[in-house]
């Protein structure tokens, strides 16, 4: 699939080169800039990316494949994040994680068939003091239990 | 008890709240010393690291160079992913002038005209907070080109907030700066120090964000006040977050030498349905968890921490329980390190994923005697054994969890399997390669 960043993503990286001493560093603010116009971060994007900074393609696939929050393959249109580290477990991370597995008909790093949901089982988020909880693409989702979880799956639209 | 980090003033985050409180007066009185001054005062005062190591602050300023031959750097931690850890997040939400008023000053002291903070990727929503204090502070010309007129002093710095993607690996300060440089976050070998060659090769110095937030106050009220806060040798107060079975769950901030039973019982409400403690790991997932009748009289500070076989880490207090099963707590606390290991050490790489198969064993009920001790003598082959922290992260809780809870483990654990083979009459060998009796 065709990637050319848009004329408003063009703008934004130019204001975030110019952040740091050397192009190279702006590889993931970019790549966050990619994945917001595209959706997520395609073999084209990083090629596209990589011509942008006069980097080496192989260098931006070694950032992109790296760290996980660029997304490889296409997420649904509502990304669910759960959270099963210690902090949440001990305060039923698990039976939310179950619930919305068994409520979606995903399991972690699937995608719905009308691309609606993904799900992916996600370490610590920072939420312990407010645990357990979920994410929802940027938005976190805290002090939950199994049914106000279902019932923020339900509100999606 | 006054707080430093986290005053109960309502609306503190905003710019004109912090300046009717008195903010940006510390960087106006620190311009008015020199760098020499500020490092020593800092020094003086005892603050220690709030990351994890708890080096002394003033200290690893006083390692950067002097002279101008290369551009200098500060980054701030704020990458924030240790399992247990949440303080650094209620800092960029309700105090980030201080944060930014300290790096302000850290920059003077360290003679840096550029600082990266860097924030955990998924923290969007307190990115956004950080940038508007940000913008607010850039647009009244508290940092960059209009910080000469606002403080009459030539110094210039500019504050940039980075953002990370998801990698536990970046809280690590050479990892870091490779994610700033916009490479994997795969950390540093050392020496060279950061001080020394850091981000893109020049002088740097990593500080947490709960460190450079302490540093306003101790230039405005002076070192003799911060020190005489908690315990002489980890002065200040600490942001401590309790997780887990409590009833109250959250961040305290109260001065470093608190009693850790105080903290669960007094200020996060006890243990849920008055359950007794089974386990308490003080200081975030990877410091070595205590058992519940260890607690009695553990100060929380690093020195008083060490001296009972933990550590103080980034204050991440998990409390668990009686009912819990801490097999699987360990399992899912590999889980985790297996995940985050960047790959680059054989121990850390191969070793993560080898104590998560066992421990998965163990879990499902199939583990054997020999198999818990295996997991200690993988542990014990991670720790020391890598280029970062990671490794001993990885390493510490199977090791102390095991030495500490060692029933726990027994209980479920299987008679060992003989490996002796049954059938003793063929080798491997002549079975696959018979050499046939010669005949005459």
């Amino acid at each position: 699939m065709e990637f050319k960043f848009s004329e408003e993503s063009l703008q934004k990286i130019e204001q975030i080169i110019k952040k740091y001493p050397v192009k190279r560093a702006a590889v993931m603010p970019v790549l966050y800039v990619a994945q917001a116009q595209n959706g997520w971060i395609s073999k084209e994007v990083m090629l596209e990316t990589a011509s942008v900074l006069d980097m080496n393609a192989e260098d931006v696939f070694g950032v992109a494949t790296f760290y996980t929050m660029y997304h490889k393959k296409e997420p649904g249109k509502f990304h669910i994040q759960v959270c099963t580290n210690v902090s949440c477990m001990l305060r039923g991370g698990y039976q939310i994680y179950d619930a919305v597995k068994a409520k979606l008909g995903l399991n972690n790093g699937e995608v719905s068939d009308d691309m609606k949901f993904s799900l992916e089982e996600v370490e610590c988020m920072g939420s312990c003091g407010t645990a357990p909880m979920i994410a929802v693409n940027e938005d976190y989702f805290e002090n939950l239990d199994k049914e106000k979880a279902l019932q923020i799956l339900d509100s999606l639209n | 008890m006054e707080k430093i980090v986290l005053p109960d003033i309502e609306n503190f985050h905003q710019l004109d709240v912090y300046l009717q409180n008195g903010g940006y007066d510390a960087a106006k009185l620190a311009y008015s010393q020199t760098p020499d001054q500020i490092i020593d005062t800092v020094k003086k005062s005892g603050l220690r690291g709030r990351g994890g190591a708890a080096f002394s602050a003033g200290l690893k300023w006083s390692f950067m160079p002097k002279g101008n031959e290369k551009p200098k750097y500060l980054c701030v931690n704020g990458d924030e992913s240790e399992p247990g850890s949440f303080k650094d997040r209620q800092i960029l939400e309700k105090n980030p002038h201080q944060l930014i008023e300290g790096v302000l000053i850290a920059c003077y002291a360290i003679g840096a005209k550029a600082a990266y903070i860097y924030v955990r990727g998924e923290y969007h929503k307190w990115i956004n907070l950080l940038q508007k204090a940000l913008d607010d502070a850039y647009e009244k010309g508290f940092v960059g080109e209009r910080m000469k007129e606002t403080f009459s002093n030539d110094f210039i710095c500019d504050i940039y907030v980075h953002k990370g993607a998801g990698a536990y690996i970046c809280g690590e300060e050479s990892a870091l700066m490779n994610s700033i440089e916009g490479k994997r976050g795969y950390p540093r070998v050392k020496p060279p120090f950061p001080a020394q060659n850091g981000l893109w090769g020049n002088p740097t110095t990593i500080n947490n964000v709960e460190t450079i937030t302490n540093v306003p106050m101790i230039i405005k009220k002076g070192w003799e006040w911060f020190a005489a806060i908690g315990e002489p040798k980890h002065p200040g107060t600490i942001l401590f977050g309790v997780s887990g079975h409590v009833n109250n769950p959250g961040v305290f901030e109260l001065p470093s030498g608190t009693l850790l039973t105080d903290i669960i019982y007094k200020y996060a409400g006890g243990v849920i349905g008055d359950k007794k403690i089974k386990c308490v790991i003080p200081g975030g997932s990877s410091m070595p968890p205590l058992r519940g009748d260890q607690l009695e009289g553990v100060k929380m500070d690093a020195e008083s921490l060490k001296a009972v076989g933990s550590a103080i880490g980034t204050g991440g207090i998990m409390v668990m329980d009686e009912d819990t099963d801490l097999v699987k707590i360990l399992a899912r606390i590999a889980k985790f390190y297996y995940h985050e290991s960047c790959g680059q050490c054989t121990p850390c790489r191969e070793g993560t994923g080898w104590m998560l198969k066992i421990l998965n064993r163990l879990v499902r009920g199939e583990g054997t005697k020999k198999d818990v001790d295996l997991l200690v003598t993988i542990a014990k082959n991670i720790e020391g054994n890598t280029v970062c922290a990671l490794g001993d992260a990885a390493a510490w809780p199977v090791k102390f969890m095991i030495e500490r809870f060692r029933e726990e483990f027994d209980a479920i654990v299987k008679d060992d399997v003989s490996l002796e083979p049954k059938n003793k009459v063929h080798s491997m060998r002549v079975t696959a390669n018979p050499i046939a009796p010669v005949q005459i």
